[in-house]
């Protein structure tokens, strides 16, 4: 069982975090740049896979060069090797545009099963993994909870609003995976001196065969037209209970409106 | 007036979300309001109602139990498919995850512009979205068809009786399509509050409700205040409650007219799913939690102490 993981550095969603004010990009020059948190939990089930059932596990993940320091970083967890498409053209892409390089460079590696994170916590956008099968002609079992894996059989519970769904697909799939699947394992000293030797091989467009036209802010589907601050919230009132805290809460509530 | 597809999205128990009618609002913006109802046989009357009285001309009812049976894909190909006869202005669709998937699939397939996490469209397309946790505003706009998933609470539904006319649709699927299978739902829901992310009202605990059975205390003032219960990741994390009610970075993102963070410090991970709420009260022991900063009513204290006092004061004023 060989499984691919997309991997996607992100603005550390714990620092302040802006958009470029030259294209609207996400600024990740100033950024403190991390693994998407959600990918771990998607590296660390396909390790409890291929560690039961043999296998290898390969990063892919499509970013600048500096993508590079998240990547060993994914590494020393535990995977075996990562593809890493870098290309300048691919700046400021729309998901519609990434879901296709990602397609293309899943043709070039040999899986039967890809693993992704349910969202990153900077886009929080929830489709490459749909984009991507619609695009492989693969299913698509999102938003797990749970993966099974058995044989050809991928069986995963779908966390919905209501509870849950259990889904089922035959063969090569893409699975995403929330933060409720596993609890992800830190990596060990062996793990991350090991991370600097595994091979990390480059993929730029041209070995895609995608035309730098085809990717790119330029060439988008969307075009953000404006960004600006939110206006900050102002603190409010703030009262210490003194035994009657509850009674001046509802009173809050009542000149609000809402009792 | 060019046609506007909004696809059409029920509950549980047989009813209109509020989403797909606050989206109906939003399409009148552009142009003729058409619902899409995508489903097992018999999803469309079930909704034609609300649909109809919030501004549906039409209702595309494409229904089959194999859209029902299988995950996302049928949904998109046959929205695909209608998009090619109507030539619509733009697709509506809600934010959930659902909406989203479908929207990503579409947006492929027509190589349509995607813009998700919508709260607000101007009548020339342009989109408003609230990114980064709340604290960025961008505007944004396709170059071509636009395919847009609206967020919960943007907009209040306006009713705009229209004709409600059932259309049906080719629903056949292609075998490609039927790829991913659901054998079988579960309702893990307790009750009848209103989803999460459409609840007028939400109630929050977190690390400082200290145990599952605690929570019982968080829905008990949400009941009386007809509002969804929320966790933050603490909570769910520590087992107090379930995950599909976290509200925070990695769950839910609500905006509700009133939110009340109860035992929550309000790190970053929370404030991001809770900070374009209208109103925020804040009951926590600890005076220097974050939470307070961006709260409009805060209560330094003991929230077993404060909470039962309010649950009591409430029932005295209803009566």
């Amino acid at each position: 069982m060989n499984i691919v993981v997309l991997v996607k550095q992100v603005p550390d969603s714990g620092a302040e975090r802006t958009l470029k004010s030259d294209d609207w990009t996400v600024d990740r020059a100033s950024a403190s740049n991390v693994i998407n948190e959600m990918d771990e939990y998607a590296i660390e089930e396909a390790l409890r896979i291929t560690e039961a059932q043999g296998g290898e596990v390969t990063l892919l993940t499509v970013g600048p060069d500096r993508a590079t320091e998240s990547i060993r970083k994914a590494l020393s967890m535990g995977p075996n090797g990562a593809v890493h498409v870098v290309d300048d053209a691919i700046a400021g892409s729309d998901a519609v545009q990434t879901s296709a390089v990602i397609a293309a460079a899943l043709g070039t590696l040999e899986w039967d099963l890809v693993l992704a994170g349910a969202e990153a916590t900077d886009g929080r956008v929830q489709v490459i993994p749909h984009m991507i099968a619609e695009r492989l002609g693969v299913p698509a079992l999102t938003g797990a909870r749970k993966l099974t894996v058995d044989g050809d059989t991928r069986t995963i519970e779908r966390q919905t609003d209501e509870g849950y769904e259990v889904v089922a697909a035959t063969g090569k799939a893409i699975v995403s995976v929330w933060d409720t699947i596993n609890e992800p394992r830190y990596p060990s000293f062996k793990g991350i001196m090991a991370a600097k030797k595994k091979p990390v091989k480059t993929l730029s467009l041209a070995d895609l065969g995608i035309e730098p036209t085809a990717v790119g802010g330029a060439n988008a589907h969307t075009t953000v037209l404006s960004a600006q601050p939110r206006p900050a919230r102002q603190a409010g009132t703030r009262v210490p209970d003194e035994g009657e805290g509850g009674v001046a809460l509802v009173e809050f509530l009542a000149t609000e409106k809402f009792v | 007036m060019a046609e506007v597809l909004v696809v059409a999205d029920g509950t549980a128990s047989g009813g209109v979300r509020k989403a797909t009618l606050e989206a109906l609002t939003l399409a009148r913006r552009l142009g003729e309001p058409a619902a899409v109802v995508l489903g097992a046989p018999g999803t469309a009357d079930a909704l034609a109602g609300p649909l109809a009285e919030y501004g549906a001309v039409k209702i595309y009812a494409a229904e089959s139990d194999e859209i029902a049976g299988h995950l996302v894909a049928p949904k998109a190909e046959v929205l695909a498919r209608l998009v090619g006869e109507v030539s619509p202005a733009a697709v509506l669709l809600p934010s959930s995850q659902e909406g989203k998937e479908i929207a990503g699939r579409l947006a492929v397939k027509l190589d349509a512009g995607l813009l998700t996490d919508v709260s607000d469209i101007a009548a020339d397309g342009t989109v408003t979205q609230v990114v980064f946790a709340g604290s960025t505003i961008v505007t944004a706009k396709a170059n071509g068809l636009p395919v847009v998933t609206v967020r919960s609470n943007s907009v209040s539904p306006e009713p705009a009786p229209a004709a409600g006319e059932r259309v049906s649709v080719d629903a056949t699927v292609s075998d490609a399509a039927k790829g991913a299978t659901v054998l079988e739902r579960v309702a893990e829901q307790k009750g009848s509050r209103p989803e999460l992310t459409e609840a007028g009202v939400v109630v929050s605990g977190g690390r400082g409700v200290a145990s599952a059975e605690n929570f019982a205390l968080i829905e008990e003032l949400a009941d009386l205040l007809g509002g969804a219960v929320g966790a933050s990741r603490a909570a769910v994390d520590s087992g107090f409650y379930p995950h599909q009610f976290q509200v925070g970075q990695t769950g839910k993102t609500v905006s509700p007219q009133l939110y009340l963070a109860i035992g929550i410090s309000g790190a970053i991970q929370h404030r991001a799913g809770m900070q374009t709420s209208k109103t925020i009260v804040a009951i926590n022991k600890d005076d220097e939690a974050p939470i307070f900063e961006l709260a409009d009513y805060g209560i330094v204290g003991d929230l077993f102490k404060v909470v039962p006092q309010a649950v009591e004061q409430i029932r005295k004023r209803q009566g």
